[in-house]
C-alpha cells in the first residue's frame, strides 16, 4: 500500500478520492453521520463496530486512515492499535471520541494514535485533520495540547532529565501554548513568524515525546496507576 | 520495583520515581533503614484506590475500554512477583543471619527471631491489597491454607525456641514472656484478617454511599435528556435553538460522565466554566475551555474569573464568530486567561465609545489588581483578549501603580 505523497507547504497536501478511510465506531447512526459529512472528499472504504472488525477490515483494507474510537467493545481502541499498529506501520490512526478524560487521550495516543479530536469536530475541521495525519502529521485539538502541557508543566533540570524526551523545547510549549488557546496551524505559523511545515515538525515532535517519554505523569495516566 | 511503594510515594510526592528509589538505597546503607522503610510502608500504606468518572467505569465494565493498559500478561506478572517478594523476604533473613554471625555475635535468640520475622512476613504478605484479592477470590485455595499453617508453625517454634531459652528458675519473667510472644503471636496471625474486615466495611459502606449519589444523578438526568428531546422535537424547525438545547444537555452530560470526581469549592477552572455554560446558553455560541492548572479562588483570582467573563460576553455579543476558545493557565507565579474568537474583529485605533468603555473597565479591572488586561484586534482576523495576573502573595495592596503603559492606550500592541 503506498501512502500518498506530501507536497511541501500546503496545508492540505494529501486528498481526493484516493484517500481511504475506514471509520470504526460501535453506534452505527454515528459512522452514518461521519460518512454523510466526509461525503466525496475521501474514500470510506469500510465501517467497523467493535475491535475484531476493525482488526480484520485494517488487514483487508489497508486503508491510509483509520477514524478510531476510543470507547469499543472488545478492549478500546488502544486494543486495535495494539492489534495492529506495528504490523501496518503505513496505516495511520486518529482517534475520536466523546471522552474528555485524559487518561483515555494519552492512553490512545500513546498507543500509538497519531492525533484526536473531538466528535463535535465540524466536517471540514474533520476532512482537514484526516489529511493531515494521512500526510504523517499530527493533529492536536486544543483539549489535546491543554493534556500535554499538564503533563510536562514544571520546569525540570536538565541535568535531572533522563533524555530529551521528558521535556518540550521552549518552542514546542509556545506551539502547545497557542493550539490550546484556539489557533490554527496556519495561525500558529503567523503568530511565531514561522512556516506552517516548521509547526508541524514542532508538532510532530512533542506527538512523538508523547508516546515515548517516561514522565511519571504520561506513565501514570496511560497505565492503571498502581504498579509499574 | 517489588510493591510500588517508591513509585506511590513518588505520585503522591509528587517528585520523579528514580528519587525516591535512590533515596532507599541510600538509607539502606544506614543500618538498613531503607530496607526498614520500604518494608513499613509495603505493609503500612494502602494501595490508593483509583477512581474513575462513572462514564470511564461504565465503558470499563462493558468492556469498551481497558482498565488502564493491564492486559493479561500483567497478571501473570503479577503471580510471579508474589513468589519473587516471598523468595526477597527468605533471603532478607539469611542477609540478616550471615550479618550477625559474620560478626561474632552468636545470640542464642537469633534464631527464633530469624524464624519467627520469617513467618509473620509470610503471614502479613497476605495484607498486601494485591494479594489480598486474589486470595479473595480463591477463598479456598490451599495457598492460604499453607500459607497459614506455615505461618503458624513457625510462630510456634520461636516461641517454643525462646521459652526453651529461659528454662529453670525464673518461672515469672518466664511466664510473661510467654504470655507477651503468644499475644504477639496471635496478634500477628490475626491481624491482617482484622484489617482486611475492617477495610472491606469501609470499602463496603462507601460504595453504597456512592452507588446512591449515581442513583440520584441518573434520575435526575434521565429527566432532564428526556425533557431535551421533547424540546428538541417541539423546536426542530429552528435550528439555533435544536443546537443550544444539544450543547447544553451534552455539556450536562458530559460533566457528569467524564468530570473531575473531586470537586471541592469553586476554583478559577471551575468558575470559568461555569461562567462559559452560561455565556453559551444566553448567546447561543459555543465556547471551549481548556486548561492548565488550577487556582484557588481569592479576591484577585476572582477578579480576574470576572474580567474574563467579560471577555466571553463580548466576545459572544459582538464579535460574530461561530464560537469562541478559552483557555487558561496557571503557572507559578502566574495566572494567564485567553479569550479568542474569530469574529469580525475590529480596529483598535477607531473604537467607537461604547467598546472602549467596555475594554477601559477591563483593563482598569485587571489593574487594580496587579494584574494587566491586553486586547488585540484587527478587522476581519477576530479578536484575543489576553488576561495576566500574578500570584504572589505578599505583593503591595496597591499594585496598580506600576500598570503597564499600553494597558491604557487600546492594547492594539504586543
Amino acid at each position: 500500500m503506498s501512502t500518498t505523497p506530501s507536497q511541501p507547504g500546503g496545508t492540505g497536501p494529501t486528498g481526493g478520492r484516493d484517500l481511504t478511510v475506514l471509520l470504526v465506531d460501535d453506534h452505527a447512526m454515528f459512522r452514518t453521520g461521519v460518512r454523510a459529512e466526509l461525503g466525496s472528499a475521501v474514500q470510506v472504504v469500510a465501517e467497523a463496530g467493535d475491535v475484531d472488525e476493525a482488526v480484520a477490515a485494517v488487514e483487508t483494507y489497508r486503508p491510509a486512515v483509520v477514524l478510531l474510537d476510543v470507547h469499543l467493545p472488545g478492549g478500546g481502541g488502544a486494543e486495535v492499535l495494539r492489534r495492529v499498529a506495528t504490523r501496518h506501520p503505513e496505516t495511520k490512526f486518529l482517534a475520536l471520541s466523546v471522552s474528555d478524560a485524559a487518561e483515555d487521550v494519552i492512553g490512545v495516543i500513546r498507543a500509538g494514535a497519531r492525533g484526536y479530536v473531538t466528535k463535535n469536530i465540524t466536517g471540514d475541521e474533520l476532512i482537514d485533520a484526516i489529511r493531515r495525519v494521512a500526510g504523517g502529521d499530527a493533529v492536536f485539538s486544543p483539549r489535546l495540547a491543554g493534556f500535554v502541557l499538564d503533563a510536562f508543566a514544571g520546569t525540570i533540570e536538565v541535568a535531572q532529565v533522563d533524555s530529551d524526551l521528558d521535556r518540550l523545547t521552549e518552542r514546542e510549549r509556545e506551539v502547545m501554548r497557542l493550539i490550546a488557546r484556539g489557533y490554527a496551524y496556519k495561525e500558529v505559523a503567523k503568530e511565531l513568524f514561522i512556516s506552517v511545515k516548521t509547526v508541524e515538525t514542532h508538532v510532530s515532535s512533542v506527538l512523538r515525546k508523547l508516546q515515548l517519554s517516561s514522565r511519571h505523569e504520561l506513565t501514570r495516566w496511560a497505565s492503571d496507576r498502581r504498579l509499574i | 520495583m517489588l510493591g510500588g511503594v517508591a513509585q506511590g510515594l513518588a505520585d503522591h510526592l509528587g517528585v520523579p520515581v528514580l528519587w525516591v528509589r535512590l533515596a532507599f538505597v541510600v538509607t539502606t546503607l544506614f543500618q538498613l533503614a531503607g530496607i526498614l522503610a520500604y518494608a513499613a510502608f509495603w505493609v503500612c500504606v494502602p494501595l490508593g484506590s483509583a477512581e474513575d468518572s462513572p462514564g470511564l467505569a461504565s465503558a470499563s465494565r462493558r468492556g469498551l475500554r481497558k482498565d488502564g493498559l493491564r492486559g493479561e500478561e500483567e497478571d501473570e506478572a503479577t503471580s510471579n512477583r508474589g513468589a519473587l517478594q516471598t523468595a526477597a523476604l527468605i533471603v532478607l533473613g539469611l542477609g540478616i543471619v550471615w550479618f550477625v554471625l559474620g560478626t561474632d555475635r552468636v545470640s542464642s535468640l537469633l534464631f527464633p527471631a530469624v524464624l519467627a520475622i520469617a513467618g509473620f512476613g509470610l503471614i502479613w504478605r497476605q495484607a498486601d491489597d494485591r494479594s489480598l484479592r486474589r486470595w479473595v477470590r480463591e477463598t479456598s485455595g490451599w495457598h492460604a491454607v499453607l500459607r497459614i499453617a506455615a505461618g503458624s508453625v513457625l510462630v510456634l517454634i520461636a516461641y517454643a525456641v525462646f521459652v526453651a531459652q529461659f528454662g529453670g528458675g525464673r518461672q515469672i519473667a518466664e511466664l510473661v514472656g510467654a504470655l507477651i510472644v503468644a499475644v504477639a503471636g496471635a496478634g500477628l496471625v490475626l491481624g491482617p484478617w482484622i484489617i482486611r474486615l475492617v477495610t472491606a466495611l469501609g470499602e463496603e459502606r462507601r460504595e453504597r454511599v456512592r452507588s446512591q449519589e449515581r442513583a440520584d444523578v441518573a434520575a435526575h438526568l434521565h429527566d432532564s435528556v428526556l425533557q431535551t428531546l421533547a424540546l428538541l422535537q417541539k423546536n426542530a424547525n429552528d435550528p439555533a435553538q435544536v443546537a443550544t438545547l444539544a450543547r447544553r444537555q451534552e455539556r450536562e452530560l458530559r460533566d457528569w460522565l467524564y468530570g473531575e470526581p473531586s470537586n471541592d469549592g469553586t476554583t478559577l477552572r471551575k468558575g470559568l466554566v461555569a461562567d462559559a455554560a452560561e455565556i453559551e446558553t444566553t448567546y447561543r455560541i459555543p465556547i471551549e475551555v481548556v486548561g492548565v492548572g488550577d487556582a484557588d479562588p481569592d479576591p484577585d483570582v476572582d477578579a480576574l474569573r470576572a474580567a474574563a467573563r467579560e471577555a466571553m460576553t463580548n466576545a459572544a455579543k459582538h464579535s460574530g464568530a461561530d464560537r469562541i476558545d478559552v483557555y487558561v493557565e496557571v503557572g507559578g507565579a502566574t495566572a494567564e486567561v485567553f479569550v479568542r474568537d474569530r469574529g469580525r474583529g475590529f480596529d483598535p485605533t477607531r473604537v467607537p465609545e461604547d467598546r472602549l468603555g467596555v475594554r477601559r473597565s477591563l483593563v482598569a479591572r485587571m489593574e487594580r489588581h496587579g494584574g494587566r488586561a491586553v486586547v488585540r484586534s484587527s478587522p476581519g482576523d477576530g479578536t484575543e483578549v489576553r488576561l495576566t495576573l500574578p500570584l504572589v502573595r505578599d505583593r503591595s495592596p496597591n499594585g496598580g501603580r506600576d500598570s503597564a503603559p499600553e494597558g491604557a492606550d487600546g492594547g492594539s500592541d504586543r
